[in-house]
């Protein structure tokens, strides 16, 4: 079901106005030096929101000449973690102070709903930097036991410079997961959001200079992606990268990381997870459950349980009910509190994802449910359900990206196993059932950095998050994301007339 | 260079070891290992190469997937290695030979210090295998929520020349303990002993396929288990260079996880309040011990300008203590350098501290005729911009430099682009607490050098390399985090 959604919302929630489109370098925006800009595109309408700044090689020379000097002399990395803590503190109290702006930004920015935005992911980043914050003053080296009269102990340092190159999804969670645990353990940064959705990065750097972060320390360069992002990369003065995006991409920042000067990189690619969905489920919840799998976000969002695969027992049920219920779902504009589905982020991906859905047609598969656009502007999308397909097909083996499942039946559990491992990613899976026995066996199974059991999406702060296989390496969220921003330092001496090691 | 009557052991295995056997290569291929004592052939080894590197990942590929390995309980597999490393204890002479040819290191080093270690290697890692925890999280919801530390897959370990048997259970003890199946590339110099292992893996009872062993060079067999679509992680030690290649054939390919330890110009800080004859043989041990043939070697000496001159002269003296010799000679203090390339190398960069003006203290020439012995060479006076200063040597060559305070001390050990290790020679503690702090180094030494432990993690900052090898660290490169998600209802508290 689609609503009337084009920009002309018939709500009276203000489109905020665009303060922050300039880079940030060194506490400050700035033009590019270049003068440049580039359009950021509204996907409901297709209209130019604002011009940014386009940073481009020489933009990031200069953030990283900041950074460098904010990390190698300035005060960020030499305060007491409790003192950073303090500070990311009030970052996050300021980002509850402007919610409502923040979510609408990300809505008119990358065609997120802005309900969920006010009520969940703007106020989940605020929490996101609260719990780094508590982790600051926690970051523990460890006394070794060795194995002659020597003391030895490991520190746990900042790795100095760090590069973030975030996708366009989910700006702000993005965003946060990773500069919270960077700015915990005591690094300086150069964010480059991605060019779809560069306006939220914007703003959090001018409340991170609110909060009293030190120049230098948090760097933002709005740009592309093959002249930012690979200046980023290649920087001989960066001493890591994280990025989180597609798998070709991720593939050239590993590349370029081992040409210049070996920094190390953590890499959070594509999926294709697997939803499995076992006899003894409730029919009804696992349906919903399998529709939010894949029309979350508008299906933009690398653990989208993108292969949905039913137990024969429920399998026509489930079919019938799935395509009663993906009839039902709403898509319309990101501001209509009735939405439950946007418009996907741009032209490119919502022609990328169409044409899916003719291959999927053209491979055989049985459209169920959807299949077209919808909306007579934007890039909206309607829910999309093929059945009878095959594992070899392009729909099945392909990450989309996009609101389109693909719906399989399975007779045993070997068999659901065995399909939910053909794959090369290994981001998420989910399963639904009541059995214990089935629920730790399968888990233990599938090969893949998260496991949902009778939940899907359930991301916390305090649960580690990434890819087996091709889907990456290295974890968000957790203490353990920590790691990738620390280095260990082990230092040892002899000692002499001790009682004991 | 005396020969002595330790019996130089017969070479019993010189082919691949894939799936539990040893085969030929599939080429048919062989190539020379050569003896640097003497520049004569020791063997002719197996030359693998793409074909066998695929053999190899298809055994371990299967006893991954399917194999008794990583489904035995931590403790099962702990038993395993410990028979492992009994192994290695009843052949020690004959194991540090090989080493001593094949690598010209100290037969009496490997004997008494080198091999019983790895044992304990085995013994360490064993004693870990039952102890790979996940956590509980705590999360913010009502969600039951933990993570556990699964086995990463099939890894390939590429290995070094310099310290040959030590490498090889650097990596494969942990991996095996986290129940990984493995696919080793020795070193092209050094390929002799991984073979003797592998034949004892299979006598402790590590199943076919687990452990596999393809002898070859980097750039046919290295470059396979790089750049190979079904190998899960790599694990590298070695150069700079390759390292980067590694990497990029990683990424080129299955995007597979990497860790490089790599070169290394490590500094040694020597402060006024020193007593200077220690700190003199501490310094000539950093850059003599297995000819300089290491990647932690304290190649830049720093002194502090109070006690330099003393330090200079005692140190031309003491280095005469450092004999170069054949590796069974007990006199012998200093082996040859492992192969022709390397000597060259090593001659050449002499030549270059000569010519940049650094003075010559000892040393500066070959040793003997015949081999590739290297005289333990100390240049005084050198110069920051020298390339012998800046770039890796990797052979008896130490660079001596004076400094006033302590805070041109650490400007001077950070200056370079390197970060595996520091030494700091000092009777203060809050010199020792600060300097420590300040030098950028995966690993620091105060008042001693190479203490390294199997409890220690021990890897590079900047570009030395990611990843840490040693201590319970290292155990995370074999394994990967999985979190499971359950929702809870009616639960008391979280």
């Amino acid at each position: 079901m689609t609503i009337q959604s084009n920009g002309h919302s018939e709500n009276p929630i203000k489109i905020p106005k665009i303060k922050f489109t300039k880079l940030f370098i060194n506490g400050e925006f700035v033009d590019s030096i270049s003068g440049k800009t580039f359009e950021t595109i509204d996907p409901r309408n297709g209209e130019v929101i604002a011009r940014v700044a386009e940073g481009d090689k020489a933009d990031v020379d200069l953030a990283v000449k900041v950074a460098r000097e904010a990390f190698d002399q300035g005060q960020w990395p030499r305060m007491t973690g409790f003192e950073r803590g303090r500070i990311m503190m009030k970052f996050a109290d300021l980002i509850d102070e402007s919610i409502e702006e923040l979510a609408a930004i990300d809505a008119i920015d990358a065609g997120k709903l802005f309900t969920s935005g006010k009520a969940v992911d703007i106020p989940s980043v605020a929490n996101m930097i609260r719990y780094y914050a508590g982790a600051a003053d926690k970051i523990h080296g460890q006394m070794l036991k060795m194995s002659r009269p020597f003391q030895a102990y490991t520190l746990r340092e900042p790795i100095g410079v760090v590069g973030h190159i975030i996708p366009w999804n989910f700006p702000s969670t993005m965003f946060f997961m990773k500069v919270a645990p960077a700015l915990a353990a005591g690094c300086t940064m150069i964010v480059k959001p991605a060019e779809q959705t560069p306006l939220s990065a914007l703003y959090y750097a001018h409340l991170a200079k609110l909060a009293g972060i030190p120049d230098g320390v948090l760097n933002v360069v709005t740009g592309y992606g093959s002249t930012a992002g690979a200046a980023i990369s290649s920087h001989m003065d960066i001493d890591m990268v994280s990025f989180t995006g597609s798998t070709e991409v991720g593939r050239l920042v590993m590349q370029a990381a081992a040409q210049s000067n070996l920094k190390p990189v953590s890499l959070e690619l594509g999926g294709k997870s697997p939803l499995i969905i076992f006899n003894d489920a409730d029919v009804d919840s696992a349906v919903n459950l399998a529709l939010l799998g894949i029309l979350y976000n508008k299906g933009e969002i690398c653990v989208a349980g993108s292969r949905v695969y039913v137990q024969e027992g429920i399998y026509d049920e489930f079919v019938r009910k799935a395509a009663a219920k993906a009839k039902t779902w709403v898509v319309g504009d990101p501001f209509d509190p009735r939405s439950q589905q946007g418009p996907q982020v741009d032209k490119t991906q919502f022609d990328k994802i169409l044409s899916y859905i003719e291959h999927g047609k053209r491979e055989g598969a049985t459209l169920l449910t959807g299949g077209k656009p919808c909306c007579e502007k934007g890039y909206y999308i309607e829910p999309t359900i093929f059945t009878d397909v095959k594992e070899d097909m392009l729909v099945v083996k392909d990450e989309i990206f996009g609101p389109v499942m693909s719906l399989m039946k399975f007779e045993s559990v070997e068999e659901a196993i065995e399909r939910a491992n053909n794959t090369r990613y290994g981001l998420a899976a989910g399963i639904v059932t009541k059995d214990l026995n089935l629920a730790n066996r399968v888990s233990r199974s599938i090969r893949a950095g998260i496991i949902w059991i009778n939940c899907y999406f359930a991301f916390d702060n305090d649960c580690p998050y990434g890819g087996y296989k091709m889907s990456g390496f290295g974890r968000d969220n957790g203490l353990n994301s920590l790691d990738k921003y620390l280095q260990v330092k082990s230092v040892v001496t002899p000692i002499h007339n001790s009682p004991w090691l | 260079m005396s020969e002595n009557n330790i019996s130089i052991p017969e070479i019993k295995f010189t082919k691949l070891f894939i799936n539990g056997e040893f085969v030929d290569a599939v080429s048919g291929k062989t190539f020379e290992t050569i003896d640097p004592r003497n520049e004569e052939v020791i063997a002719q080894v197996a030359e693998g190469d793409k074909e066998d590197v695929d053999l190899a990942v298809q055994a371990a590929r299967e006893a991954f997937d399917h194999g008794k390995w990583p489904r035995m309980t931590g403790f099962e597999r702990g038993r395993i290695m410990m028979k492992f490393a009994d192994l290695i204890d009843q052949n020690i002479e004959e194991l540090a030979a090989i080493d001593a040819m094949d690598g010209g290191k100290l037969f009496s080093w490997l004997k008494s210090n080198d091999i019983p270690t790895v044992a304990n290697f085995l013994r360490y890692y064993a004693g870990a295998a039952d102890k790979i925890h996940g956590e509980m999280l705590k999360m913010s919801k009502q969600y039951q929520a933990y993570t556990l530390q699964e086995p990463i897959g099939v890894v390939g370990l590429i290995i070094p020349w310099n310290v040959p048997s030590t490498m090889f259970f650097i990596k494969v003890a942990p991996a095996l303990a986290a129940g990984c199946t493995i696919i080793v590339k020795p070193a092209e110099q050094t390929p002799l002993s991984a073979l003797c292992y592998a034949h004892l893996a299979k006598l402790a009872g590590i199943p076919d396929g687990v452990l596999n062993v393809v002898t070859g060079f980097g750039r046919t067999v290295g470059a396979a288990i790089s750049s190979h679509m079904d190998v899960d992680k790599v694990s590298f030690t070695g150069s700079t260079e390759v390292g980067r290649l590694i990497m990029k054939a990683a990424a080129e390919s299955n995007l597979k996880p990497v860790s490089l330890e790599l070169g290394g110009k490590a500094p040694l800080l020597i402060f006024n309040d020193v007593d200077v004859d220690n700190a003199v043989d501490l310094a000539l041990l950093a850059n003599f011990y297995n000819k300089g043939e290491i990647c932690v070697a304290g190649s830049r000496v720093y002194v502090q300008e109070e006690i330099y001159d003393k330090f200079v002269e005692k140190a031309a003296e003491k280095a005469k203590t450092w004999v170069p010799g054949d590796p069974f000679d007990p006199n012998a203090r200093v082996g040859p350098q492992v192969d022709k390339r390397q000597f060259d190398k090593i001659l050449s960069y002499i030549e270059h501290g000569k010519k940049e003006g650094a003075t010559l203290l000892v040393g500066g020439k070959r040793f003997g005729d015949k081999g590739y012995f290297i005289e333990p060479t100390i240049f005084a006076d050198a110069k920051e911009d020298m390339l012998i200063v800046k770039e890796e040597i990797f052979g008896p060559v130490m660079s001596l430099m004076k400094f006033k305070t302590v805070e041109e001390a650490i400007e001077k050990a950070n200056k370079t682009c390197y970060g595996l290790a520091a030494g700091i020679v000092t009777k203060d503690l809050n010199l020792a607490n600060r300097v420590s702090r300040s030098v950028r180094a995966g690993i620091i030494w105060i008042n001693c050098y190479f203490a390294f432990d199997m409890d220690c993690p021990f890897g590079g900052y900047k570009m030395s390399g990611f990843g840490r090898d040693l201590g319970l660290h290292s155990l995370k490169k074999y394994l990967q985090v999985k979190s499971v998600v359950t929702p809870l209802h009616d639960s008391p508290w979280l």
